[in-house]
């Protein structure tokens, strides 16, 4: 019975390796985040780096409208950080008792200021393209916030005789259109002056920047881990217990 | 009852005798069960204590969801940021669902091993595989609530199976739809079906429970009780026995839920739906992938159309969707298809081998079902591996256990489950096991 | 073999053989372990019932009176109901002042319904003790009553320059919501200083 088990596990895993039909070439590196394993948490450092980034950079063009900005809190800002951020945007708003819409500087239970009113704005800004909504980018893609950072700096010159279309730049790790992708490169170096005095290289912004999206996408993963370890350990100690009161019960019958 | 018991308090005395209910309880704890059961058997009460879960977890939830195509997506996006312990709800019920499943499966398979399927176990069985279905439609449905672009498109695909179906295909397909697409009014009614399902299932699962009590559990010998000497009673052995496996079952369930939540799901359904946008690959959950595979496995070029008088009887993509459901419907003949007078696999060493091959047949539709339907793997084109695959299935239900009925000869039975020494005694050839008290 | 059904039983031990004792004390923790796993489970299916974090986010609100004249009244939303923000006339101020607490329903000194040093300003929650309609008087024309406060039109009941019923079937004044003044022209409206946070 157990050697039947062996036989499918080893079958189960060898399909597993040799399975994949997607081609390997062009496979995503992974990095290495302070919230991957099991204990991880996010580095709030970090997050504020990210917030920046996107905040300076990425928000010309791509909203994050599943937040607010009450939200930041769990980037370690404070209060009145995060109300100076939000009042330094102004938001719409109304109607007013005219019938007017107005704008007015932005609140903590505002959603985050979004470029541009709608989609059509925003393909007519971007030669047609269309920026996605970064709020679960970190999870809508294979790869989450290792493929965000390999795609920000996975920008290269396109090899020989490769066929660059109008507007487009060459991207790595860009597979799903061919390694075509209508960004161009979004970071530069020193793009951003970073509160702590971090510099702002390219993959430093690309990483801190990920780590943000990944927050973002996932805000509550360091109360699930803490919560699951203590789930965990219960649920041993539990477990255990119940084994122990199974085998005492049984003993008289074996 | 003739052992109705005599119960000291005399407010349980007063409502058991206007409704029997301690005296009902009393007896699911005397319940003479099989001494020898072992840890495969934990899995259906495995399976009614995750049904519990999934109607819990999604009661709360829809406490929050809003089932209404522009506001689905945001509504799941506010339980898991602001409600409070509101991501831990949804991730218990998304892995809840495929917890469930898994558990299912391995009870189906746990059937197939052992013979519980035979008689008088038949209606057990049939009852069981309607369970399947209200949890594969139930799933199914749930899975288009949350409206991201795998919940849409998926809903497309299985819905627009149903225009295969000759003259009033694309009738029926606009009435379940309530439109000419996928769209508001499918999602709400989706809604609607999916809470209700659920409780169909509590009242489908009361029958299955109903019909195990009466002629009550077979065992891994496969043999029929003989009497009190070889059961023992429910409570208090299978009660701990099942509290143990819970507690290593939640183990498992709690590692998915905070340590790899999105482990079983998709990314692509953390888009919201487009019905402009296809997706690159869609897949449905992985539970359903072994059916898909099926579905996909016929088209034109492997079973041509049915054509009869320049009409179509039954192009390609109908005879997938039927091949799909015959593959789940297959089950409920399996008690007349396998005649073989003995149960269980261990006594059976031909058929333990078909029973291997089942399931390794099982896992290749799912792996075919999960890659896209024109890739290769080392050469080979997965349409060719999952049409072989599908084929195989079918010849295991309709040539190979028919004829293993006849010609197979099965290893000697034991006595009895208390007294497990060969019938006549004698020589044991090597493969029974005569270890008294079967344990786990 | 029946004898071993009943020696399984879970049975009240009598304490009194050490292998009895052990094995209910491994029951019982194991109960007991069981039971606070099962309470600490419940705890986030009774938890989610609770104001979400983004309802709480609209808990507080803070507003402009820089722009409000003596003698005007706003009406602003806080947590789903209105609110009045009326800046008293001296007058009014007077009136209120002066009324002899025992006529009152409801008695109360208008000093307690507004803050120190800020008698111009009074904000009340709009929503009759009643039965919950909002009275009138709010806006500029509309009557007051004989008190010069409010009057609810769906059963009568009358408020004064201190949002205090006079008359009708209201029990109790017009509720005062917890405020402060966080400068001299904004009102942060709400329980404590703290917003709330995600």
């Amino acid at each position: 019975m157990m050697r039947k088990i062996g036989l499918l596990g080893a079958v189960v895993v060898l399909l597993a390796m040799g399975g994949n039909a997607v081609a390997a070439e062009g496979e995503l590196p992974r990095q290495e985040w302070s919230f991957n394993s099991i204990f991880g948490t996010y580095d709030e450092a970090a997050l504020q780096r990210g917030f920046l980034v996107y905040k300076d950079v990425c928000s010309a063009c791509h909203s994050m409208n599943l937040l607010s900005y009450r939200h930041l809190s769990g980037t370690g800002l404070s209060e009145d950080q995060i109300k100076a951020v939000a009042a330094s945007v102004q938001v719409p708003d109304g109607p007013n008792d005219e019938g007017e819409m107005f704008e007015r500087a932005g609140l903590q239970s505002d959603r985050f200021k979004a470029p541009f009113p709608n989609e059509q704005a925003a393909r007519a800004a971007n030669n047609g393209a269309y920026p996605p909504d970064l709020s679960l980018m970190a999870k809508a893609r294979p790869g989450g916030p290792d493929y965000i950072y390999a795609i920000l700096t996975g920008y290269e010159e396109p090899p020989a005789g490769f066929q660059l279309n109008e507007g487009m730049s060459y991207n790595e790790y860009f597979a799903v259109s061919a390694n075509q992708i209508a960004m161009p490169p979004p970071l530069s170096d020193g793009a951003v002056t970073y509160a702590d005095g971090t510099e702002a290289t390219v993959p430093q912004m690309a990483r801190d920047v990920a780590a943000f999206l990944a927050w973002a996408a996932e805000p509550n993963l360091n109360e699930r881990h803490q919560i699951g370890v203590g789930v965990m350990l219960f649920l041993i100690v539990l477990t255990a217990c119940l084994y122990a009161v199974y085998r005492k019960v049984w003993a008289d019958v074996h | 009852m003739s052992d109705a018991p005599r119960f000291k308090n005399p407010v349980v005395r007063w409502v058991d005798h206007r409704l029997p209910i301690f005296s009902f309880l009393h007896h699911q704890q005397v319940y003479p069960a099989p001494r020898n059961l072992n840890y495969w058997w934990n899995f259906g009460s495995l399976a009614g204590i995750m049904l519990v879960v999934m109607i819990v977890t999604g009661i709360v939830l829809a406490m929050h969801y809003t089932p209404h195509a522009t506001m689905a997506f945001d509504s799941v996006e506010r339980i898991m940021r602001d409600v409070n312990y509101g991501w831990l709800l949804r991730y218990l019920h998304m892995n809840g669902a495929s917890m469930f499943f898994i558990v299912v499966y391995i009870h189906v398979f746990r059937g197939l091993y052992y013979g519980s399927y035979k008689a008088p176990r038949e209606l057990l069985w049939i009852i069981g595989i309607i369970i399947l279905l209200l949890m594969m439609a139930t799933a199914f449905m749930g899975y288009v609530l949350p409206w991201g672009q795998m919940s849409y498109w998926g809903a497309k695909v299985i819905t627009s199976f149903f225009t295969a179906i000759p003259l009033v295909g694309q009738s029926i397909t606009e009435w379940l739809w309530g439109g000419f697409n996928v769209d508001n009014a499918t999602l709400n009614r989706f809604f609607s079906l999916h809470y209700l399902l659920p409780f169909v299932i509590v009242a489908v699962v009361f029958l299955h429970l109903w019909a195990l009590h009466h002629h009550k559990s077979n065992n891994p010998l496969g043999i029929d009780i003989k009497g009190p000497q070889d059961t023992i009673p429910f409570h208090p052995y299978y009660t701990v026995k099942d509290n143990f496996g819970i507690g290593v079952f939640l183990l498992v369930y709690a590692a998915f839920v905070f340590f790899g939540p999105n482990f079983f799901g998709e990314p692509e359904n953390y888009i919201r739906a487009n019905p402009m946008v296809t997706p690159p690959h869609i897949v449905p959950e992985w539970y359903f992938l072994p059916y898909y595979a099926i579905l996909r496995a016929v088209d034109d070029n492997f079973i041509g159309s049915w054509i009869l008088f320049g009409y179509t009887l039954i192009d390609a993509k109908l005879a997938g969707v039927i091949a799909m459901f015959a593959s789940i419907l297959i089950l409920c003949f399996l008690p007349w298809l396998d005649r073989s007078p003995v149960r269980s696999a261990r006594f059976r060493p031909a058929y333990r081998w078909f029973f291997w091959i089942l399931l390794l047949d099982a896992f290749i539709l799912g792996w075919v079902g999960a890659n896209a339907p024109d890739g290769v793997w080392n050469g080979i084109p997965f349409l060719w591996i999952g049409r072989i695959a599908t084929l195989y299935y079918f010849l295991h239900f309709i040539i190979i256990m028919p004829l293993l009925s006849v010609f197979e000869r099965p290893d000697p039975l034991p006595h009895s489950i208390s007294q497990p020494v060969l019938k006549g005694g004698g020589f044991a050839p090597a493969r029974v096991h005569a270890k008294p008290m079967e344990k786990a | 073999m029946m004898a071993h059904s009943a020696h399984g039983e879970a049975i009240a031990s009598s304490g009194h053989d050490a292998g009895e004792t052990r094995r209910d004390f491994l029951m019982l923790g194991t109960g007991a372990i069981g039971a606070f796993g099962v309470a600490a489970v419940a705890w986030p299916f009774i938890d989610q019932m609770n104001p979400a974090a983004d309802v709480l986010a609209l808990s507080t609100t803070e507003v402009d009176i820089s722009k409000i004249e003596v003698g005007q009244s706003i009406t602003v939303i806080w947590r789903g109901s209105p609110v009045f923000v009326r800046r008293r006339t001296t007058e009014e101020i007077k009136a209120a002042e002066e009324v002899n607490l025992n006529e009152l329903k409801d008695p109360q000194p208008d000093s307690e319904r507004v803050k120190p040093g800020k008698a111009e300003w009074l904000i009340l929650v709009g929503v009759c003790t009643h039965l919950g309609c909002i009275p009138q008087g709010q806006r500029s024309g509309e009557n007051r009553g004989e008190y010069g406060g409010w009057l609810c039109s769906c059963h009568g009941s009358q408020y004064d320059t201190s949002g205090r019923i006079r008359k009708g079937p209201a029990p109790l004044n017009l509720a005062v919501p917890p405020y402060s003044f966080t400068s001299d022209t904004v009102v942060f409206i709400g329980a404590g200083q703290e917003a709330s946070k995600a």
